[in-house]
């Protein structure tokens, strides 16, 4: 179980929140300009870490917003909680093998 | 020299009071240079060594586990056995695999206690039964065996499930298939590792894989825990760390990797002879020949390597379970695990050639490998042997995300996911 720190509501339980996988990831500005591999790479193919990652979760049980987290996926330590559209923390972006 | 597993080896033994039984397999130090290198020991792995040897007469194969055989999601699934998938190219694929569990033991001369003890899953709603039989008919139209009972029907299958109608998941109704079941895991991989090692595959466990060694766009070899290993070709099965394996060989995969978790209780005397399984409910049970009730959960929602998994989701799976089966109320859980699966967003697998000459992948099989574990290894080794997929394999190649064809098996699978 995750104790989430919500910017808006405080920390709360995992089962509050609901997950939005990796952050950062922009809606291409000229869809029609792509080709069908930039497509691809742009609904499927994820960085999926083993390590620091950063995902969006949204708080669908309280305030319903969503917000950007830092997280070791391997201790499962949250580094950071951050808002939408900022620039994430300088962190040390520790990866497994 | 392995010693053939039969009733007269038994006897011989059991005079010796079984302290001359030779080793199962051999544990090597790795050659310089092989023809394929497999990466990743667990069934899938095994038994795509196993089928390169017997299959396709190479032998000169090396299959490298970083812990030990079918330490991974190998020995933590729950051991459910079906082929009762939606789509034409899964339908194809899973029963190929169920084909080859039937003949398996005797193959292998391993006795991987496959049972046949029906896998039933149920309708909870009026929506569950029209997906279900549709599911029943695209089955029939595939060869696949598969029949519908009604909520009587259930009751008479699996006589402990609670009808009575007042309990939050009432039974409509259920799909059948009788030939699936459940089956030994460990004894999979280690049939398979026995079975490989008699044909010459050295198998070398405790020996992470740290780098590919890569030039011109073709594979040269693997960097290891025990020294650099020259490859011809390199075939990746690692599950729940593909995506690792993949940046190490610089690509990515559309894969998430998530815990999914399960859990035994304490043994009690058999008291379900079947594989119940509830897509909405997303709990599974059936009994283990010690006992023990094995009962499947959910995947945590989130990425995650931690082989544990969330306790809300084992809450959920257990309500859920107490609610079908008032009977199990007051039993207690011994063990409770998890194991990391790569799930895929159309939560089909991936067999493929990659942007890598000679690097093949297979994985993406999310939570239901382990029933494909024969059918995976054949169709996988046949893919690596001739730089060509094997015909059901190819569907489940790496450019349908680019092309669009998905296999859509979300829920179309008999279980929600």
């Amino acid at each position: 179980m995750l104790l989430i720190d919500c910017p808006h509501c405080g920390p709360r339980a995992e089962l509050e929140f609901s997950y939005g996988h990796e952050a950062h990831i922009e809606r291409p500005k000229a869809p029609e300009a792509l080709s069908d591999a930039e497509w691809a790479d742009y609904l499927f193919l994820r960085d999926n870490t083993k390590g620091v990652i950063l995902e969006r979760w949204v708080h669908s049980h309280g305030c319903r917003r969503w917000f950007n987290v830092a997280r070791d996926t391997v201790t499962y330590e949250i580094l950071a909680v951050y808002p939408m559209g900022a620039e994430p923390p300088a962190l040390e972006r520790k990866t497994y093998v | 020299m392995q010693a053939r597993y039969s009733f007269f080896s038994l006897a011989r033994n059991a005079l010796g009071y079984h302290e001359n039984w030779p080793e199962a397999w051999r544990s090597p130090e790795p050659k310089a240079s092989y023809d394929v290198v497999v990466v990743g020991g667990g069934g899938h792995g095994l038994a795509t060594a196993y089928y390169l040897a017997k299959e396709h007469g190479i032998t000169n194969v090396a299959v490298i586990e970083r812990g030990w055989l079918g330490g991974g999601n190998t020995g933590r699934n729950t051991t459910i056995v079906r082929s009762n998938y939606l789509w034409d190219e899964s339908a194809a694929l899973y029963e190929h695999a169920l084909k080859l569990w039937e003949g398996l033991s005797q193959d292998l001369n391993y006795n991987v206690m496959f049972s046949q003890r029906g896998v039933m899953n149920l309708a909870h709603n009026q929506h569950d039964l029209r997906e279900l039989q549709r599911r029943i008919h695209s089955n029939r139209l595939n060869g696949v065996d598969s029949e519908f009972l009604d909520a009587r029907g259930v009751k008479e299958f699996c006589p402990i499930i609670d009808l009575r109608q007042g309990g939050r998941y009432p039974v409509l109704g259920a799909s059948l298939q009788r030939r699936g079941g459940t089956a030994r895991h460990d004894a999979v991989a280690w049939g398979y590792a026995r079975g490989a090692d008699a044909r010459g595959v050295d198998i070398i466990q405790n020996c992470p894989v740290t780098g590919f060694r890569i030039s011109n766009g073709r594979i040269q070899g693997v960097e290891t825990g025990r020294g650099y290993i020259e490859a011809k070709k390199v075939a990746v099965v690692t599950a729940g760390h593909s995506s690792v394996m993949a940046g190490l060989a610089g690509f990515r995969l559309p894969v998430h990797s998530l815990p999914l978790q399960a859990l035994v209780s304490e043994p009690v005397k058999p008291v379900i002879d079947c594989v119940v399984m509830s897509n909405a409910v997303h709990a599974y049970v059936s009994q283990s020949d010690k006992g023990e009730l094995v009962i499947g959960a959910g995947v945590d929602k989130y990425v995650g390597y931690g082989q544990r998994g969330s306790l809300p989701v084992t809450e959920e799976t257990l309500a859920a379970i107490c609610e079908l089966f008032p009977i199990f109320r007051r039993m207690r859980m011994l063990r409770q695990w998890g194991g990391i699966v790569d799930t895929c967003p159309d939560a089909s697998p991936i067999i493929s050639k990659t942007p890598v000459q000679g690097l093949y992948f297979n994985c993406g099989w999310g939570t239901g490998g382990f029933k494909a574990t024969p059918g995976s290894g054949w169709v996988f080794a046949h893919t690596v042997a001739n730089d060509n997929p094997h015909p059901l394999a190819a569907p489940f190649a790496l450019d349908r995300f680019t092309s669009g064809y998905l296999i859509d098996e979300h829920g179309a699978a008999a279980v929600a996911h």
